[in-house]
């Protein structure tokens, strides 16, 4: 038994701490380290940032621009950027269109798409979810009816995430009403600024608007738009849904998350002690840092499966189900911290104003903001069936 | 990183586990470790031979292992069986009389001859050492122990009854001479006792090994821990067949997604407690060791509960019957958490350390 990572991997480590020490910028990572919204013009300076090393496309191969990395360093990467408050990477392009297109996409689909994901020059966004379709992704209604060497496609999509940003969708459309749901399903590709398509924001429990619904009118789509077969779109959602995601349980998320709880409760009082000397609190805290440290051993176990090939859908399932239990706790832990000095709109003070330190200021929408992580890329009920299914089976 | 266990050990955990499917039938284990002499010497001699208490030292001391990870492998195959042998007195013991060169004790405990328990904690209860009050007064050559002794694993028909008692120099163990016991029934079987001293010659061992007792009862809880996992996942298995063979509204409940779901959460929860535990065994011996133990055995705690509790739930009436295998494996691992320290000990044994960030490795 060993825990350690391979000389290799470390020696990879710390290339990209060296690089991250390096390159990534201090206002950025102030800014995730905040919890503050960034621009788009941020997402888009750290992921250049990424290009010029050609570190950007982590889940694609050498010769199409990406780094090659196996299992161990997409995690090594990933951990390490979350560590450091690196801004995330917008995973609509770069693992999900891209891993599709190698998988379903023709060569002039490729050619064409996986460049500007690289250079930032087109910024994709997903069409998924539908108004009528959460859970139940396979009842989505937004039609496309072939006309010619066109779709026209009409209905409606939500939960956009950052598609006020972007110039292209990738979306989930019904092309038959026969057979079975699943069975009419085709994956389309759309450019944003076709005539029919309006993109409206949501505002959110916190306030902020990263997501959006998305209205399509008539909209004239070419026939050539088309990955894969047509009705083939469900076999392509499934295979994004399974597809193997490194970073699905957000341990370094959590880490650094709680190095901002130790922070904090070193900074602030309560009962006249320190938080971290609060019994409660210490509780509290202890507990949730002895499952973090479970945690992070559990991914690097499914971790080792994946590199001998026996990680599944139930590895990344759990993975994702207490993942994201953990990281809400932390998050949960951090607001309560803060007892009433929780309560004010950070928005509307000064820093000087603040009762709390800065990057405790947003403690409270960003605690609202995560609870999204147990609903989306599959709910955490969704992600139970499907446990459960391969436990019951037989 | 690699989490499969090697050769010598995956042959060490099958041949246990083969062994007690093939040797401890649940029936007469029932028979035996409710009632003196709360274990089967039958049983006992097979597990000697198969190397288990050998596993528990070095081959320097006598024996052909003393790595964490044999005690990982075995005490998992032990929650797995529900063996209730003597082997957590045994493991103390033997690690404690290994440490401090007792070399002829440790071989007749490798041979299955003789056995060992320890006793270390108080009426009071505290996990930490510095609240123990027994205490060892030299008179002349000899030594002489006045106190209270309890939660001592194992004691009946132990040989060599190691005492932990406080001297002058710091806390020492003493083997004393015809100690008295008061012994018990465990609530889920084996032996317990208490001990009361009252001037009772004893030999001195170390007058002070504060440190090899430390390192005994942190290896002792990660016994505990993996045998926490094997029972988690034998109870586990045995709720999932449950759930697929009873049948209820003219369906099996294994159709019922409120349990499909609540068995799910047991199972990720018991990798998080097979994950703690590889942490633990992981750490043992390094910097870390106290605190990824705690944390092994405070999680534990508060999951194997809860697991516990779910099992019985799910199976209805049945598991709550005497019968079924599956409630003495639930009431294992609800008692656990009462040896060396229970998850809210060792909670506070985390909150007492020193600040110090969770840093990754």
């Amino acid at each position: 038994m060993d825990l350690e990572f391979t000389p290799e991997e470390r020696a990879f480590r710390d290339e990209v701490r060296a690089f991250l020490k390096e390159k990534l910028p201090d206002e950025l990572a102030e800014k995730v380290s905040a919890g503050k919204e960034l621009t788009k013009e941020d997402l888009l300076r750290w992921q250049s940032i990424l290009h010029e090393r050609g570190w950007l496309a982590a889940t694609w191969p050498r010769e199409y621009g990406g780094t090659g990395w196996n299992a161990v360093e997409r995690h090594i990467f990933a951990e390490e950027c979350a560590l450091h408050s690196a801004p995330r990477l917008l995973p609509f392009g770069l693992n999900m269109l891209g891993p599709v297109l190698f998988k379903f996409g023709t060569e002039e689909q490729k050619r064409d798409i996986l460049p500007g994901i690289l250079d930032g020059s087109d910024w994709w966004c997903q069409g998924y979810s539908e108004p009528g379709a959460g859970s139940d992704l396979a009842s989505l209604k937004t039609r496309a009816v072939r006309d010619g060497d066109h779709y026209i496609v009409n209905g409606q999509k939500t939960w956009t995430t950052l598609g006020q940003h972007a110039n292209r969708i990738f979306c989930l459309v019904r092309t038959s009403t026969q057979g079975k749901p699943q069975e009419g399903i085709s994956f389309l590709l759309m450019d944003l600024n076709t005539p029919g398509i309006e993109m409206r924001p949501i505002r959110l429990i916190e306030g902020g608007s990263e997501v959006n619904e998305v209205f399509f009118t008539d909209v004239r789509v070419p026939v050539s738009n088309l990955v894969g077969e047509e009705n083939q779109g469900w076999t392509i959602a499934k295979y994004l849904l399974t597809h193997e995601r490194t970073n699905i349980a957000g341990t370094g998320f959590s880490i650094k998350d709680m190095e901002r709880y130790h922070r904090l409760s070193r900074q602030i009082t309560r009962d006249g002690k320190r938080i971290a000397d609060h019994p409660v609190y210490a509780t509290r805290a202890a507990e949730i840092e002895a499952e973090l440290e479970a945690m992070r051993i559990t991914n690097l176990r499914m971790l080792a499966n994946a590199r001998e090939g026996a990680a599944g859908g139930r590895e990344s399932s759990m993975l994702k189900l207490k993942g994201t239990q953990v990281r809400q706790a932390i998050q949960d832990l951090y607001r309560s911290a803060l007892g009433h000095n929780a309560a004010p709109m950070a928005s509307e003070l000064s820093e000087n104003e603040l009762a709390v330190p800065v990057e405790a200021a947003r403690a409270a929408p960003v605690y609202f903001n995560h609870r999204k992580l147990s609903i989306y890329g599959g709910s955490n009920e969704i992600q139970r069936n499907i446990v459960a299914k391969e436990l019951f089976r037989g | 990183m690699d989490f499969n266990l090697s050769d010598h050990h995956q042959m060490l955990a099958d041949s246990l586990r083969r062994f007690l499917a093939d040797n401890y039938e649940f029936e007469t284990r029932n028979k035996q470790v409710y009632a003196e002499p709360w274990h089967s010497p039958e049983i006992w001699s097979g597990l000697a031979d198969l190397g288990v208490m050998g596993a528990f030292v070095t081959e320097e001391q006598g024996g052909f292992g003393g790595s964490p990870e044999d005690v990982l492998v075995i005490f998992e195959e032990v929650g797995r069986g529900l063996c209730a042998e003597p082997l957590l007195g045994t493991l103390l013991g033997i690690r404690l009389l290994a440490a401090l060169g007792r070399r002829e004790m440790v071989g007749d405990i490798v041979a299955g001859t003789a056995r060992t328990a320890l006793a270390v904690y108080e009426p009071q209860v505290a996990c930490d050492l510095s609240y123990l009050e027994a205490d060892a007064r030299k008179s002349g050559d000899r030594w002489r122990l006045t106190g209270r002794k309890s939660a001592v694993y194992g004691a009946a028909g132990a040989d060599h009854l190691l005492v932990a008692a406080r001297t002058d120099d710091g806390i020492g163990l003493f083997l004393p001479e015809n100690p008295e016991l008061i012994s018990a029934t465990m609530v889920d079987g084996g032996n317990i006792a208490d001990l009361i001293m009252d001037d009772l010659p004893a030999e001195c061992v170390s007058a002070d090994c504060c440190g090899a007792l430390e390192d005994a009862l942190d290896l002792g809880r990660i016994a505990l821990c993996a045998e926490a996992v094997g029972v988690m996942t034998r109870l586990i298995d045995l709720t999932v067949d449950y759930l697929k063979q009873r049948q209820q509204f003219d369906r099996p409940l294994a159709a019922f997604q409120a349990l499909q779901h609540r068995v799910v959460d047991m199972l990720v929860e018991l990798e998080q407690c097979r994950s703690i535990t590889i942490a633990a065994v992981a750490a043992f011996g390094g910097s870390d060791q106290t605190r990824r133990v705690s944390q092994a055995k405070n999680l534990i705690g508060r999951m194997g509960r809860k697991i516990a509790e779910d099992a019985i739930q799910m199976h209805g009436g049945i598991g709550m019957t005497w019968e079924y295998p599956g409630a003495h494996y639930a009431k294992r691992l609800v008692m656990i958490d009462h040896q060396l320290g229970d998850h809210v000990d060792h909670v506070q044994r985390l909150i007492l350390m020193p600040d110090k960030p969770n840093a990754p490795a």
